[in-house]
């Protein structure tokens, strides 16, 4: 599951007969300190998400898997939350490097 | 699984019921000493972990479906224990 913020919708008048009735957004991937990690892609909608909200998404099966309705569609990314609050803390506050030998976490 | 830090946490009150009752958290996967950082991702907590915790990630989505004991959960990664110790003999 990853960060998405919402750049604008897409309209699709020919398509799969069962993506009929999907609301669908262009999103920019986000990595956890929200800089883009690629290029714009296009998620189906479930949280009534608006352009400029930063959301939660999810990839592969499980995208489809969040439809209301019909889980067997062709979708690859879904947006599934719209994120009210995000702490996140500085990377060089953790140790995120594997250590030889014996290390205790807690 | 992966090991991974836990590094933020996430507040969505629009969600998707499947994401309801448990927090999400920022997982930042672990590395080998003088490896690129490997991309962070977000991850259901079925343990109450914290910020700091190390932990093991389950980043396939039927172990997933199973862990939240819902055949059709649209989660992906979940978060399925808090590591206490690590033993690594031989490290390169």
């Amino acid at each position: 599951m990853l960060f998405g913020r919402v750049r604008g919708t897409a309209v699709s008048t020919i398509k799969y007969p069962d993506l009929k009735g999907l609301k669908l957004l262009v999103v920019e991937p986000l990595n956890k300190h929200l800089d883009p990690t690629g290029p714009l892609q296009v998620a189906v909608d479930v949280v009534q998400a608006g352009p400029g909200d930063l959301c939660v998404m999810v990839r592969s099966r499980e995208a489809a898997l969040a439809m209301r309705e019909n889980t067997f569609v062709p979708v690859d990314l879904a947006l599934v939350g719209v994120v009210d609050e995000l702490t996140v803390h500085p990377d060089d506050e953790f140790d995120l490097t594997l250590k030889k030998g014996s290390v205790r976490y807690t | 699984m992966i090991l991974g830090k836990v590094t933020g946490t996430v507040v969505t009150t629009i969600s998707h019921p499947h994401y309801k009752n448990r927090r999400l958290l920022v997982v930042q996967p672990l590395m080998l000493p003088g490896q690129e950082p490997e991309g962070d991702f977000l991850a259901l907590d079925n343990t109450h972990a914290g910020v700091g915790d190390t932990v093991l990630v389950n980043r396939e989505g039927n172990a997933a479906r199973q862990v939240l004991n819902n055949p059709d959960a649209c989660v992906i990664s979940v978060i399925v224990g808090i590591v206490d110790s690590l033993n690594i003999p031989e490290l390169e």
